[in-house]
């Protein structure tokens, strides 16, 4: 029995494909114009590499390495971009107090951590600030690892990053979110 | 068996999506138990994993999607590419 080629139909790409690779991309970066505008760029792309198709994976398999080249191109602009939302340091760098807590950053006693308080409509808003807040590359990383739950090796995998990298990153990421969290909501 | 509080806290990032290894639970207890700060992160921070699941519930209750203006604009500007 032919093993079964699969064919590329333009036409019905976004009536098809694009709710699903919105989703795909709406998860790794949260922006709405920027998602639809990577789904429209890998649309674009996939036309002019048509040529290269050779039917061994399905239209959406395609279109999804696709888009998940635009979304490491994407990673890589934000990782180089200088100079925008540092993230805080929340521990000595070097010296001899090297891996301390700084003294503005350590942890003080909530007032209101009680269970109830995590019922609270206003606090998913508080915490989704917090993470807008946070670079976008740690913004992103935290994402895909916290929200999406995709194993680290896959994100290891698709963002081209070591697993030590992506701890160091989700790490600060988190430190500076219970900070964002205390200053914003836990501490009122 | 000492480690920094900037270790022990990557540890308890780490065991927050239950990934850190049994040797690196075993430091991290170990300074735990004279290390009052990091004590109180890995309080918050468990407080702040149960604040992450709720807020994911509720991303779920509203799926996202691209209107039908949005696709009929896709739809034109891919229709002028072929």
């Amino acid at each position: 029995m032919p093993k079964e080629t699969h064919l590329l139909n333009p036409d019905k790409w976004v009536k098809l494909h694009a709710d699903y690779l919105y989703n795909y991309a709406i998860g790794r970066i949260n922006n709405h114009d920027l998602a639809k505008d990577l789904v429209q760029d890998t649309f674009f792309a996939g036309l002019k590499a048509m040529d290269n198709f050779q039917g061994l994976a399905s239209e959406r398999t395609w279109l999804v390495a696709i888009l998940k080249r635009k979304i490491i191109d994407y990673y890589r602009k934000i990782n180089s971009a200088k100079g925008k939302a540092e993230v805080k340091m929340n521990f000595y760098d070097d010296g001899e107090r090297e891996g301390d807590w700084i003294e503005e950053r350590i942890p003080s006693s909530w007032n209101n951590e009680t269970e109830k308080d995590i019922e609270n409509e206003e606090l998913s808003d508080a915490l989704e600030k917090c993470i807008a807040n946070l670079p976008e590359k740690y913004a992103m990383v935290f994402r895909m690892k916290t929200i999406q739950q995709i194993e680290t090796e896959d994100i290891c995998k698709e963002l081209e990053i070591s697993s030590s990298n992506l701890w160091v990153i989700i790490h600060r990421a988190r430190t500076q979110l219970r900070k964002c969290m205390e200053d914003n909501w836990f501490k009122n | 068996m000492k480690i920094t509080c900037n270790q022990a806290t990557t540890i308890c990032d780490k065991s927050q999506y239950k990934e850190a290894t049994f040797w690196e639970i075993l430091k991290l207890r170990i300074h735990l138990l004279v290390c009052r700060k990091c004590g109180l992160y890995s309080k918050q921070n468990g407080l702040i994993t149960k604040c992450i699941d709720k807020y994911k519930t509720n991303l779920n209750k509203h799926s996202k999607c691209l209107c039908d203006k949005e696709k009929a604009q896709m739809e034109h500007e891919l229709k002028t590419k072929i």
